[in-house]
């Protein structure tokens, strides 16, 4: 039952043969079972939970379910959530518990989905190993001496391992792709603006954007249905009619463009990975895809130009944790100075602060011009590469991250190391096009573990749906995703 | 060597909208601390703003009253720095691109002294939009200082003017003339005590005839236009004096001491704080269309210039009194209402300007709350053409009304001022006043102009002041063969 798609799970409720109580205190038995070795849970709250499943299998009984109704689904600890603590990983929000509901938890309320818990995430989703979490690193579920990618870690293993049947998280260079390709399940990014921001914390805010992460691109088609569409609480949230993302799943490749951007294959790309997703591509081809050769001239160029912008808004968006009104508050303090500064240095971590002194040097007087307003440009120039890119292909394939799963620990003093993570997802980000990442196979490493590869799909703006048909026939045709890892039983577990 | 003063004003404006700008909040004024503060005003994790497009339609009527440029394209910025009452951490204004440009006013300096009154134009920089603070309470709680964020996220149109003033009586002048403009269009309620319209003044000194500007020193937060004259004139003179003194002005900002009537500096400008200004990711660009001008621009009342050229057309004002018949919107109402109840426009001007313009400011009245209506001061205006009453006794009439004691017909009644414009009856006073001063008359029959005044004097005395004094003056003459 934990590896049914959301589709049979639907099935099973709608026939009575499991109530959303029974299939959510499974889901609760398997995080009590596995998350104190995992962690990617940093709140649970068993009676909330459960009175959602009731409330839901309620709503079954009477005919009136949704697709989700009553599916138990974990949600990035980015996410406010009326009643729930909400952290955002950080201990300056370590006691906060957040007295409103986010745009996309409203609507998964609304479609009579349960919330198992909230996961963890690197601190205000700065990271790509979830190891700057205050409350601690996540196990990869493949290999618990690795990390399971970031910065929606918790969200990432929490699918992975099973212990939900979807959940949500946020990218805001790769937060959603590089884990999914780490931990080896289908996550989304949607185009910028489909996905409401309100009430989820600001990293970034031109370039975050929450999407879904699960087994299946059938099953990220499903929760688009619940979380895209217009908000008007969110100014950047974009007025286009409700779409099914299902329609186009089973769509045929024939005749399919697929670009693939020779710099996304370049130096840097780990061997092995590279294997993995030469043979997805030659998958491609039998599934009637036509291979174009493309180029993405400034790609080497989003890194930097990433490292300045999102570090700009992130030093102006994290203003708002000051201990005044909420939050971590130091305890003594000598003036309002003082307060500020201790309440900051404390509350904040390591990977936080260097990015708030980061973004607040490149907004600084005399260098706005040189750094902001030149990252802004070459903004819009790797924007550019795309637009022409795309009139060659109709969607674009490469990696989803440049290697493995690394080690816990292994890049933690790296930052450039770290960053380097995320060189074949950020430029999406920055274009504000969709990207997804779908697992195409393993790959061995040196200690002769099976690790997840996961293949990067690059649609144009809005071409969501489109995506998810071509991930959907691949995995027609694969059974990638449909791999899980074998977890060990914590010893003393009968 | 003669200075010149260089002054430039930047005034908030709060504008009337009943939300804030950026949320759904309140923006009533007095309510209890933090009950009109919502998650987006306390700036919890992941609000995010969404513009009041009314905030905006009040932008647009500035920018269309002051004949300024209206921006297709204006962007919202933010302003990076720390203070408790500031919730994000950043105000949310706009700093490049706002949404009004290039405008300009017309003011009316009134005379002082023997300097005659004069018009002059006032050039508008920009006005752009923005969210206010909240505000630091000191004293409610011992040893503590409370934040009230009920108006954090108040719509402020913030206006900036060339630095075109050349005196304290011209800033407040403008000031005067900005507060009467933002009431008359319907987007500020001018309310000072309130702080709905709060100015800051920029003042410099130079040698006349010097085309560079002076270092300035900005006075913070001016709420009435007594302490605008009074600060203006003491920071005029300081820096006047620091620099004869061989001393050097230093860019500071500064408070003015209502009680000691001086400004002190408040903190020097090179510690300022450097804003980090960048375009709010969280809003899209402001796009204003002709089509969205159009929709503002029929919702428009008859703006004061409009209204001015009307009345000298229409009425046969001169342009001094149409000018400050038009400097409040409420005082040209009554004066229409005056003119429209039957009253020539003339007189009609001459009361509203004089008597009943001395009345409000004596009782420190408006003249909403006047006790003469604008019917009544017609009725009156009425009497004293078709001669029922002379000029004086309208006074009295006048006075009996503003006091409550009823409708003019009747106080005329009531006091016996019906003027006598019965020739009979004032040929006989005129026989007795010629009578009774035969030596006045000599006088005038001598050359002596001054002696008639003199006999009119007389006779309009011994009617008791009823008498027509056009009728004195005519029937005098004849008597006397002048």
């Amino acid at each position: 039952m934990i590896n049914s798609s959301l589709k049979t799970l639907s099935q099973m409720l709608a026939k009575k043969e499991v109530s959303s109580v029974e299939l959510t205190q499974a889901f609760l038995n398997r995080i009590d079972t596995f998350n104190p070795d995992i962690n990617a849970y940093i709140a649970l709250d068993q009676d909330k939970t459960l009175a959602q499943a009731k409330a839901a299998d309620v709503r079954i009984a009477a005919g009136s379910a949704a697709p989700l109704t009553g599916i138990p689904i974990a949600q990035k600890d980015i996410f406010c959530a009326n009643g729930w603590k909400t952290t955002c990983g950080s201990k300056m929000l370590a006691n906060f518990v957040a007295p409103y509901d986010a745009h996309v938890i409203s609507q998964f309320d609304a479609a009579g989905a349960v919330n198992l818990g909230k996961t963890n995430m690197d601190e205000f989703a700065m990271g790509s190993s979830n190891e700057t979490s205050y409350f601690g690193g996540v196990k990869n579920p493949w290999d618990f001496t690795r990390v399971p990618g970031g910065s929606s870690g918790g969200s990432a293993a929490a699918v992975a391992a099973r212990m939900c049947a979807a959940a949500t998280g946020t990218d805001t260079g790769g937060s959603i792709r590089q884990p999914a390709s780490l931990c080896g399940f289908t996550g989304l990014k949607p185009t910028y603006g489909v996905v409401s921001r309100y009430g989820m914390i600001a990293f970034a805010s031109s370039l975050d954007q929450a999407g879904p992460m699960a087994k299946s691109a059938e099953d990220c088609a499903l929760m688009m249905n619940v979380m895209a569409g217009f908000d008007e609480r969110d100014s950047t949230s974009l007025q286009r009619d409700k779409e099914d993302y299902t329609r186009d799943l089973n769509k045929s490749l024939n005749g399919l463009r697929v670009g693939l951007p020779k710099e996304f294959f370049a130096e840097g790309l780990d061997a092995s990975v590279a294997k993995v997703i030469e043979a997805a591509i030659a998958e491609y081809k039998k599934l009637g895809a036509e291979i174009v050769e493309i180029s993405l001239p400034n790609t080497g160029l989003s890194i930097p130009v990433y490292y300045v912008l999102a570090p700009a808004e992130a030093s102006s968006n994290l203003s708002r944790y000051d201990g005044v009104r909420y939050g971590h508050r130091t305890e003594s303090y000598t003036d309002l100075m003082d307060m500020y500064c201790k309440t900051r240095a404390e509350g904040f971590g390591a990977e936080v602060k260097r990015r708030v002194l980061i973004g607040t040097y490149v907004l600084s007087a005399g260098y706005y011009d040189a750094y902001y307003l030149k990252a802004q440009q070459i903004r819009r120039l790797i924007a550019q590469d795309f637009v022409e890119a795309f009139k060659k292909c109709d969607v674009i394939m490469g990696p989803a991250a440049p290697s493995t799963a690394f080690k816990a620990g292994e890049k933690v003093d790296d930052p450039v190391a770290m960053y380097l993570q995320d060189i074949y997802t950020i430029s999406t980000n920055l274009a504000g096009l969709p990207g997804m990442s779908v697992p195409a196979g393993f790959s061995a490493s040196d200690d002769d573990k099976a690790l997840p590869v996961g293949l990067q799909i690059i649609g144009n703006y809005f071409d969501e749906a489109r995506m998810l048909n071509v991930a959907h026939q691949y995995q027609q045709v694969t059974d990638w995703h449909t791999r899980m890892p074998e977890l060990q039983l914590p010893q003393g577990t009968k | 060597m003669e200075w010149e003063v260089v002054i430039g004003l930047e005034t908030h404006t709060q504008l009337q909208t009943k939300t804030k700008i950026f949320s759904g909040a309140s923006t009533a004024f007095g309510a209890e601390p933090n009950t009109q503060a919502c998650e987006v005003s306390i700036a919890l994790p992941g609000v995010l703003p969404v513009l009041n497009k009314e905030a905006v339609n009040c932008a647009i009527k500035f920018g269309l009253a002051v004949n300024a440029e209206i921006a297709p394209r204006s962007v919202f910025a933010r302003k990076n720095y720390f203070y408790p009452d500031l919730p994000k951490g950043y105000q949310i204004s706009q700093y490049e691109l706002p949404v009004v440009g290039k405008g300009a006013v017309t003011i009316q300096v009134p005379a002082v002294g023997k300097n005659p009154a004069y018009e002059k134009v006032i050039n508008i920089t920009r006005a752009h939009l923005e969210e206010d603070a909240g505000k630091s309470v000191h004293g409610a709680v011992e040893g503590m200082s409370g934040i009230d964020l009920n108006r954090a996220g108040t719509p402020l149109l913030e206006i900036v003017t060339e630095p075109d003033m050349r005196s304290a009586a011209e800033a407040v002048a403008y000031a005067k003339k900005l507060h009467e403009l933002v009431q008359w269009i319907g987007i500020c309620d001018g309310n000072m005590q309130e702080g709905s319209f709060r100015c800051d003044v920029n003042v410099s000194v130079r040698h006349k005839g010097s085309d560079k500007l002076g270092t300035r020193r900005e006075i913070k937060n001016l709420n009435s236009f007594k302490f605008m004259q009074q600060a203006i004139e003491f920071e005029t003179r300081w820096q006047i004096e620091t620099l004869e003194d061989g001393g050097t002005i230093q860019q500071a900002t500064v408070l003015f001491n209502p009680d000691t009537g001086e400004t002190r500096a408040m903190r020097s400008k090179e510690e300022a704080n450097d804003y980090r200004y960048f375009p709010d990711p969280d809003l899209l660009p402001l796009e204003i269309t002709d089509a969205d001008k159009d929709r503002v621009r029929v919702q428009m009342p008859e703006l004061p210039e409009a209204m001015k050229s009307r009345f000298e057309s229409e009425y046969g004002l001169t342009g001094y009194d149409a000018a400050t018949l038009t400097a409040s919107r409420e005082v040209a109402n009554y004066f229409v209402a005056t003119a429209n109840a039957g009253a020539d426009a003339k007189p009609a001007a001459n009361w509203v300007m004089g008597a009943i313009s001395a009345k409000l400011n004596a009782e420190e009245k408006a003249i909403a709350e006047s006790p003469v209506t604008a019917e009544q001061l017609a009725n009156l205006i009425k009497r004293i053409t078709d001669n029922t009453i002379s000029n004086n006794a309208a006074k009295q009439v006048f006075e009996a009304m503003w006091a409550g004691e009823g409708e003019v017909d009747a106080i005329i009644e009531a006091k016996g001022l019906k003027q006598v414009s019965d020739s009979g009856a004032i040929e006989a006073i005129i026989d007795e006043v010629l009578a009774a001063n035969a030596a006045m008359v000599e006088e005038f029959k001598a050359g002596k102009e001054k002696a008639f005044n003199a006999l009119v004097g007389q006779a309009m005395k011994a009617s008791k002041g009823k008498a027509n004094p056009a009728q004195v003056n005519e029937m005098l003459k004849k008597k006397l063969g002048a």
